[in-house]
């Protein structure tokens, strides 16, 4: 008992952010589920959930509810222990790659001096539970369409990882920490100064999580079912938690690498001081949005549950208040930096959902071209431009100002030689097969 | 135009005239595939734009083939109608426009018309184990239902 | 004996040849999300690539030729609505025109500019669901929605003026016979304005795609000498070079007083034909504009009378539906009935054209060829 208490006593914060990110990050995954049919629904033209809560807040824990309580089938001649296991695979893989991310300086459950390799590892791990859950299957349609997402994550793994290596180029540590104070330091989001490595993390990143326009393999309309159809409800809704937090994974690590983490924009620039002001105010646009519409919710239940959800933006934008109260203000960077982190993740998560939806869907030999004749060979000069660039900064003296523009004209040239050669030998191709 | 074809095929070209300003041309069955490539080659109808059959069971030779053709560089119609009696098979125009596969298919199974050459000719709208035609005038679709009903379900239809 | 080809093109194979060691035979079934109803597409695959295909049709087939021998020719109408459902004014258009051929009767002119302005919309109605659903396989899913917005205008204009929305019979063997309501005109011209800033939507949403471009381009080529040879007629043809459209060439309704261009392709791919298509949405939004600024006063039917016997004879006539040549052979023996009535269906012999354009391509390219020829199957079977 003692020896317990004792590591709790050492490890509280940590465990308390554990339960804290373990706890929230899976309704997070359900809210980004509703959140994606929200804005599916008004790029429609239509509205979305709207009959489970108000506006369809409620619409997640309903989900839940329903995938929870519906029958488990397993086909007849799958193999059990590995049925069970592939979905409980992918979930881990991605649940535990939270481990690493640091939502607010302090607020992170493992501070590794490893961090980025940590979660790349892991959640490659994601991808075991892919191809288990195809093969279990028993269906050479699933083991297909399990074969061929497998393939073309282990395909954008090197372009993302390339892409990443040019951000750590510019961070100089594997930290996720340290990460976010180099850019601090730099005063600039490395975003802005390797604009390339992050475009090209983005497009991996949405090949990464299966995500439109890369989903050939689990697309309804084609012809190979995919790796998920034999599985129905909890297993599935444990596969689709799985792709959704890898979607929030991804765009942590992209937060964190390329777009400066917990800090506010301009940061280190203290004439935007007043921006630190916009958290509080936001949520208080919120709750007070929320009030505007309880009168036009029908139903004493459906503004019950907006008055309560509008009571808890309150306390958020209260929490987030409280610290400019001068008691509280060493809390003011990690309260207010969670609030920035989520907020960025939340935005790249939307530029997901926006592409998902705007774009057709590549043919899985157009995808797999795309991922090794383009991306990994522009992945590669651009790591080779940062190195450049950097040694030309650290080691010549050039200005970063004009070190940094340079190796990105000369990428972009040279991803449009690219660009153009595909297209050259495709021509080429086709004239000689025609 | 109808000279031309005399000219070429005689005695098989029994018939021709205007029915409602289109014009209709009757030959013999066995050289239908003749005047066919006749009519794609040196009339230029490039187009075989439907192909179907009408039964006229009081007529000797009961079934009429009617081909429509179509012009692209003359902007015209061609009807050709060849006559054959049930059980004669018609030679198959699917060498000269493939479009005649499905049609010529088609044509098999609601009538029973058989077209030699074809090289898949078997049942295209209805089931491969469907029997009889149903576009000819005597086929008796209470008769089929009976059949199935008494054949799978072991009683009587009673409609 | 010697069979002479027509310039070398073999005739499309009719079953499915046995597959050999490397390939495997696989079923589309006929129920499948994208196969535009029920159609059942064998492919033999060898990897990825396809060698040969076969489609199985015939599940929705009704007997709608035999029913017509058991019907008056009014009677008749209703049931050519139901054949190729998604662009039923068309079809009546083409039988009722047919029949009037065969009475020798002419429908007046205010009949006919109104039968060319529903059969416009209709038009344009068929294109954008194609649009929709199209775009739907491909893994757009947006214009979807949108396209379907903006028929819902139209099928709300097809509600006010017959009472349906899709399955119309607006037009009878003589002319119309309801009168255009209130606001017709009014209604067809916001519409048609709208409707022009909406096309230019969905072409900046997909033409310059560059990821629609590699989906479409180089797909399902079919040669303008194929298309001839096989019978392929509408958007498909004309995609392929062929610039034919029999609402130029044998003109009827009230087309001949209207401006209009025909939309042709060059290589006869998926993306021609799209681009024709959408083309053809725009010719048709003109047509509309230009028929509904002047439409004639005068009757609305001809005298035809009550029970139609027309004279003992046959008349083949069609018309240029959005999925093709529609047409329709009627005999008439004398008798109220008709002797026999044959529908030319252009989705049933485009469709013989998929296994000429399926082979060589990947099996996720079969979806965009279907929808590219855009099939009905209400129309394939009959």
């Amino acid at each position: 008992m003692q020896a317990v208490l004792q590591f709790l006593n050492a490890n509280m914060w940590p465990l308390i952010d554990a339960l804290v990110i373990v706890g929230v990050f899976p309704l997070m995954a359900g809210y980004v589920v509703l959140l994606e049919r929200k804005v599916m629904a008004d790029m429609q033209a239509r509205l979305g959930p709207m009959r489970v809560g108000p506006h369809g807040l409620l619409q997640p824990l309903a989900d839940a509810l329903k995938l929870m309580i519906k029958e488990d089938i397993i086909p007849e001649s799958a193999d059990r222990i590995i049925f069970w296991m592939a979905p409980v695979l992918s979930v881990t893989a991605g649940m535990l790659a939270f481990a690493a991310i640091p939502i607010g300086p302090g607020f992170l459950i493992a501070n590794m001096n490893v961090g980025l390799l940590f979660i790349l590892a892991v959640s490659s791990m994601g991808i075991f539970g892919i191809v288990l859950g195809g093969w279990a299957s028993n269906s050479h349609y699933s083991l297909l369409g399990a074969l061929r997402s497998s393939a073309q994550l282990v395909s954008y793994e090197v372009a993302v990882g390339m892409a990443m290596v040019s951000g750590l180029l510019l961070a100089g540590t594997l930290s996720m920490k340290d990460i976010v104070a180099a850019q601090a330091e730099k005063g600039m989001w490395f975003a802005f100064v390797a604009p390339v490595g992050f475009v090209i993390y983005l497009i991996g990143s949405v090949a990464e999580t299966n995500r439109a326009p890369f989903d050939l393999p689990e697309a309804e309309s084609e012809l190979v079912a995919g790796y998920m159809t034999e599985y129905s409800g909890f297993r599935w809704a444990l596969y689709f938690l799985a792709e959704y937090s890898n979607m929030i994974v991804v765009a942590s690590v992209a937060t964190t690498l390329f777009l400066g983490g917990w800090m506010r924009p301009f940061a280190s620039v203290h004439a935007f001081d007043f921006l630190d002001f916009v958290p509080v105010l936001f949520m208080l646009g919120v709750t007070g949005y929320c009030l505007y519409r309880i009168p036009k919710q029908t139903g004493w239940d459906q503004k019950f549950i907006l008055a309560i959800f509008a009571g808890i933006c309150f306390v958020i934008a209260a929490a987030l208040g409280m610290v400019f109260a001068p008691p509280l203000a060493f809390l003011k960077v990690p309260v207010l930096g969670a609030f920035w982190f989520i907020a960025k993740v939340m935005g790249y998560v939307y530029v997901f959902l926006w592409v998902r939806f705007t774009f057709p869907r590549y043919r899985f030999d157009q995808l797999m071209r795309l991922g090794w004749h383009f991306l990994i060979p522009l992945s590669i000069v651009n790591v080779m431009g940062v190195a450049t660039a950097l040694v030309l900064h650290r080691q010549a003296g050039w200005s970063s100002w004009v070190a940094f523009p340079v190796l990105l004209v000369v990428t972009i040239l040279l991803a449009f030689w690219l660009v153009r050669a595909g297209e050259r030998r495709d021509q080429q191709a086709a004239r000689s097969a025609a | 135009m109808v000279k031309r074809f005399r000219d070429r095929f005689g005695e098989a070209v029994r018939e021709a005239w205007l029915d409602r300003k289109q014009s209709i041309l009757v030959v013999d069955a066995a050289k239908l595939r003749a005047v066919c490539e006749f009519a794609r080659d040196s009339e230029k109808f490039d187009m075989l734009v439907d192909l179907t059959a009408v039964d006229w069971p009081k007529r000797e030779k009961r079934f009429e083939v009617v081909l429509q053709l179509y012009s692209f560089a003359k902007n015209e119609r061609l009807r050709v109608k060849a006559q054959v009696a049930d059980g004669e098979p018609v030679p198959s125009v699917i060498f000269v426009w493939p479009a005649a596969g499905w049609l010529e298919r088609e044509c098999f199974d609601m009538f029973g018309i058989r077209f030699d050459g074809h090289p898949g000719l078997k049942r295209i709208l209805l089931p491969d184990e469907w029997q009889g035609h149903p576009l000819r005038k005597d086929y008796d679709i209470l008769q089929q239902d009976e059949a199935w009903v008494r054949e799978n379900m072991g009683i009587e239809s009673g409609q | 004996m010697d069979e002479t080809r027509s310039e070398g093109m073999a005739p499309p194979s009719v079953e499915l040849a046995v597959p050999g060691a490397d390939e495997i035979v696989i079923n589309m079934g006929p129920q499948h999300p994208s196969t535009h109803g029920v159609l059942r597409v064998k492919l033999r695959l060898d990897g990825e690539r396809i060698d040969g295909s076969e489609c199985i049709i015939g599940y929705l087939h009704r007997g709608v030729e035999k029913i017509a021998e058991h019907r008056s020719y009014q009677q008749f109408a209703p049931y050519v609505d139901r054949m190729d459902y998604v662009a039923a004014v068309s079809n009546g258009l083409g039988y009722c025109e047919a029949v009037e051929k065969l009475l020798g009767a002419e429908a007046p002119p205010r009949a006919r500019v109104v039968r060319t302005i529903l059969t416009e919309l209709q038009r344009i109605a068929s294109h954008l669901l194609w649009l929709g659903t199209h775009a739907l396989d491909i893994g757009a899913l947006t214009p979807i929605f949108y396209c379907l917005r903006e028929r819902e205008e139209i099928l709300k204009i097809f509600e006010k003026y017959c009472g349906a929305r899709l399955t119309t019979h607006a037009f009878r063997i003589g002319g119309l016979q309801y009168e255009t309501y209130d606001g017709f005109e009014h209604d067809v011209k916001r519409f048609c304005d709208d409707f022009g800033t909406k096309v230019d939507e969905y072409e900046q949403l997909l033409t310059g795609n560059r990821i629609w471009v590699g989906r479409c381009k180089g797909v399902g080529v079919l040669t303008a000498k194929q298309a001839i040879a096989l019978g392929v007629t509408g958007p498909p043809l004309r995609a392929s070079g062929v610039k034919w459209d029999l609402r130029k060439a044998m003109p009827y309704a009230a087309y001949d007083r209207y401006d209009f261009i025909i939309p042709t392709g060059t290589n006869g791919d998926t993306y021609d034909r799209y681009l024709v298509r959408m083309e053809e949405m725009r010719q048709s939004r003109r047509i509309c504009l230009q028929a509904v600024e002047n439409i004639p006063t005068g009757p609305i039917m001809a005298k035809v009378g009550k029970v139609l016997k027309p004279p003992p004879g046959e008349v083949y006539h069609s018309i240029e539906a959005p999925k093709g040549e529609i047409g329709y052979y009627v005999v008439s023996d004398g008798t109220t009935q008709p002797y026999r009535v044959r529908v030319r269906p252009p989705s049933f012999i485009n469709l013989q054209a998929f296994d000429t354009m399926v082979r060589g391509h990947l099996v996720a390219d079969v979806v965009a060829i279907i929808g590219t020829l855009d099939i009905v199957l209400g129309e394939v079977d009959r």
